[in-house]
């Protein structure tokens, strides 16, 4: 897939790490912006559909601006979720931290389909979309070390972040998807074109109030867009020993619905653009299953390899990493360069490196704040401690 | 009683069934009001006032609500503010929730709080904790409302208190109203309130009319959540009761006055928070302090009344240990005899005080 043009470049570049010649920096340095192609056409894998004479565009245009926008985005949740994992092993993050490495098309390519004035709600794997609503890393990474700093002040913790629109992070599996068709009830109440985009994952499906809620939303025509993030294991069981039908885009029944490459960043924009123009028009909810894939245990507590094999993984990694798919089709497409994109990661680790920073070195909470905001807009009030004589203070 | 056969079966509007009544009318301008019409006249006010309010549950809208609490509503406001849902509590729970979360203020009727017990996860989970989680970010101005405890003849699976359970947490404010002029400021300031509160209404109240000065039928009447109010004032012994215990220690309290013992005794309101400076100062005057509810000993609201004396200073002002009445430690059965056995009565009220007050 390597043009002659990049082998030559790749030469120039081993040339200079090895080096440092001039004629080759000399290469490099003349290459400029307006050599790159605006944009490019990508043709994507047809999403498999289900109540829907026809689905989303097979053929998609990625403008360069949005290419890189994509990747830098891409690849900082994924530099960020590996140093969770760092920061995890040195016991700097403690209780539980579910990663996103290999999902990343899933939560960059449904924001950049959906308004920031579009609402969102999914369960605890929950990092990169608390990143892509609006969240810095480094108040990711503070959280999760527990600072006050934190986006949560240090109280809720990886599975407990929220931002403007965007309601977590949520620890019980499947109660988010109720919750989800709830704001989405007040979208239609309020009248103000907004949806709600309900995430829940493949071991969550098979949960009785997901079904419940199926059954009033498409009742009340609520504009949710109800996501499966299928990534084939809940947990340590895989689909086809937790479900009777691993048809997950079609268990809506009576919703619509569409299986989509999970993988494809180019595929989940698309399909969700469709499914957010479905909704807002008031035909009521629309289910997506997207196709994708962790390469982390469930958890920092599972090694992830009692339940399925290394190779499967490591072919996962190779064949369809998300961030590698959408590089390769930049390069190939002139809409960037090796370089440019090499600088880009070198920016995403320092930004993350900063965050991990903070996040190790900001102070823990003030514990005379540890009773605060268990009510909103209540007068102060004293808080039982783990003992009699102990009263906190608790302010809104 | 036939007016208020007409209140249950006429399928009239509430509101032109009162000045047709042929109740007694004191001098005042005070008129009755059944528990049940103040819910309604609540509701009714409070989607009035704000247009972020409706109401959500079973049978609320077409069938005026399985006990008549939400009648002449949807006929009013329409399919948007009042929405009848499928049996399906821990969904339309959830559903309440979120719909709080993204800025509504719904009202979610359970038909009755033992089949909340299919969304105690939402209304703890989802609506108590997120506040806190999110360190005051999302707010859940939520009202999950219905009946709760016995009432007659329905057995151990419709007969359960949770007044305990809800009030464990941290997160929650629980209410449980014994007059009209309770269950109509209470279920305002509920609905006004920014929190997820739950509301333990009693089956057995809805019909029972009370006496309401003017200043409570307005528009504007609300009661403050969290404080008691002292029913009525006494010098020997401290009673403490919510919901339909209070009418039973009201009722000993006049017989026990026959024999010269004065009681007082405080309708809590709010379990919680639970205001129990009011209770001190009360057991600090009478010296003795029985509590009264119908749910379970164990783990129950008057456990934790005593666990609090016994830590304040009301302790040393006691001259007998506090002494609880409570529901039997069964689960309800149905046959009259024994179900009567299983609720406290005002005789176990009477026995008890005069066993605290060694007569």
């Amino acid at each position: 897939m390597v043009s002659v043009g990049m082998t030559k470049m790749l030469r120039l570049l081993g040339n200079l790490i090895r080096g440092g010649s001039s004629p080759a920096k000399a290469v490099v340095g003349s290459r400029n912006y307006a050599d790159f192609a605006s944009e490019a056409s990508f043709d994507v894998k047809k999403c498999d559909l289900h109540r829907l004479e026809e689905g989303p565009a097979t053929t998609v245009v990625l403008t360069r601006e949005d290419g890189l926008k994509y990747y830098r985005t891409m690849q900082l949740i994924r530099r960020m979720e590996l140093k969770a994992d760092q920061l995890y092993k040195q016991k700097i993050i403690r209780g539980f931290c579910h990663l996103y490495d290999g999902q990343e098309a899933c939560c960059v390519g449904i924001e950049v389909a959906i308004k920031p004035t579009d609402h969102l709600i999914t369960a605890y794997r929950s990092h990169g979309y608390t990143y892509t609503r609006g969240v810095s890393a480094k108040e990711i990474l503070a959280e999760l070390t527990g600072r006050r700093g934190g986006c949560a002040k240090g109280r809720g913790g990886s599975m407990h972040m929220y931002a403007n629109n965007f309601y977590g992070g949520n620890g019980i599996v499947g109660a988010q998807v109720p919750l989800g068709a709830g704001i989405a009830l007040a979208c239609k109440y309020f009248e103000k074109d907004e949806i709600c985009v309900t995430l829940y994952g493949d071991g969550a499906a098979n949960q009785g109030q997901i079904f419940e809620t199926y059954n009033m939303a498409m009742l009340w025509k609520l504009p949710c867009i109800f996501i499966c993030e299928n990534n084939r294991y809940g947990m340590g069981t895989s689909v086809e020993r937790a479900a009777a039908s691993t048809d997950y885009y079609k268990r809506g029944d009576y919703i619509p619905g569409l299986r989509v490459d999970g993988m494809d960043l180019l595929c989940v924009r698309e399909a969700t653009k469709f499914a957010a123009d479905y909704c807002r028009s008031g035909k009521g909810p629309i289910l997506m299953e997207l196709q994708t894939y962790r390469y982390h245990g469930h958890s920092m507590s599972d090694p992830g390899v009692s339940y399925r094999t290394r190779e499967e993984i490591q072919e996962v990694r190779s064949k369809s990493d998300p961030i590698t798919m959408l590089k390769e089709r930049m390069l190939n497409n002139n809409l960037s360069s090796i370089e440019e994109l090499k600088e880009i990661d070198a920016n995403v680790r320092h930004e993350v490196e900063e965050a991990a920073q903070f996040a190790t070195t900001d102070p823990e909470p003030a514990l005379d704040e540890l009773a605060h905001n268990i009510y909103c807009n209540e007068a102060a009030f004293d808080v039982r401690g783990t003992n009699p004589w102990i009263k906190y203070k608790s302010a809104s | 009683m036939a007016a208020l056969k007409g209140l249950f079966c006429g399928g009239k509007n509430a509101f032109g069934v009162l000045s047709r009544r042929d109740f007694h009318r004191s001098t005042l301008a005070a008129v009755q009001l059944t528990y049940r019409d103040a819910l309604t006249h609540a509701m009714d006010e409070e989607i009035e006032r704000d247009e972020t309010v409706f109401l959500l549950g079973e049978e609320v809208a077409q069938y005026d609500g399985a006990y008549k609490v939400s009648r002449g509503l949807w006929k009013k406001w329409g399919d948007k503010r009042v929405i009848d849902t499928p049996i399906s509590e821990m969904g339309f729970a959830g559903i309440a929730v979120g719909a709080a979360m993204a800025g509504l203020r719904p009202i979610c009727e359970f038909m009755t709080f033992n089949f909340a017990l299919q969304a105690i996860d939402q209304v703890i989970n989802s609506a108590a904790k997120t506040h806190y989680m999110s360190a005051g970010a999302i707010p859940v101005p939520v009202v999950f409302r219905g009946p709760n405890g016995s009432s007659a003849g329905v057995a151990a699976q419709h007969s359960q208190c949770f007044a305990a359970w809800y009030s464990h947490c941290p997160g929650l404010k629980v209410i449980s109203p014994w007059s009209a002029e309770d269950a109509k400021g209470l279920l305002k300031s509920a609905i006004r309130d920014d929190n997820p509160v739950v509301f333990l209404e009693n089956e057995l109240m809805y019909g029972v009319p009370f006496e309401v000065s003017e200043e409570i039928q307005s528009k504007d009447f609300v009661i403050p959540i969290g404080k008691a109010k002292i029913e009525k004032e006494g010098t020997n012994v401290t009673l403490v009761a919510h919901s339909k215990s209070v009418g039973h220690c009201l009722d000993a309290a006049v017989a026990l006055a026959k024999e010269g013992i004065d009681c007082e005794v405080i309708n809590m309101r709010t379990i919680r928070p639970l205001d129990i400076e009011t209770i001190e100062a009360s057991v600090m005057k009478t010296n003795h302090l029985l509590t009264v509810e119908g749910g379970w000993p164990q783990f129950g609201v008057g456990a934790e009344i005593c666990a609090r004396i016994m830590e304040g200073p009301a302790f040393n002002y006691l001259d007998a240990p506090a002494v609880r009445v409570t529901g039997a430690d069964i689960p309800m059965p149905y046959a009259k005899i024994l179900e009567d056995n299983c609720i406290p009565q005002v005789k176990d009220v009477i026995f008890s005080v005069k066993k605290v007050l060694h007569v």
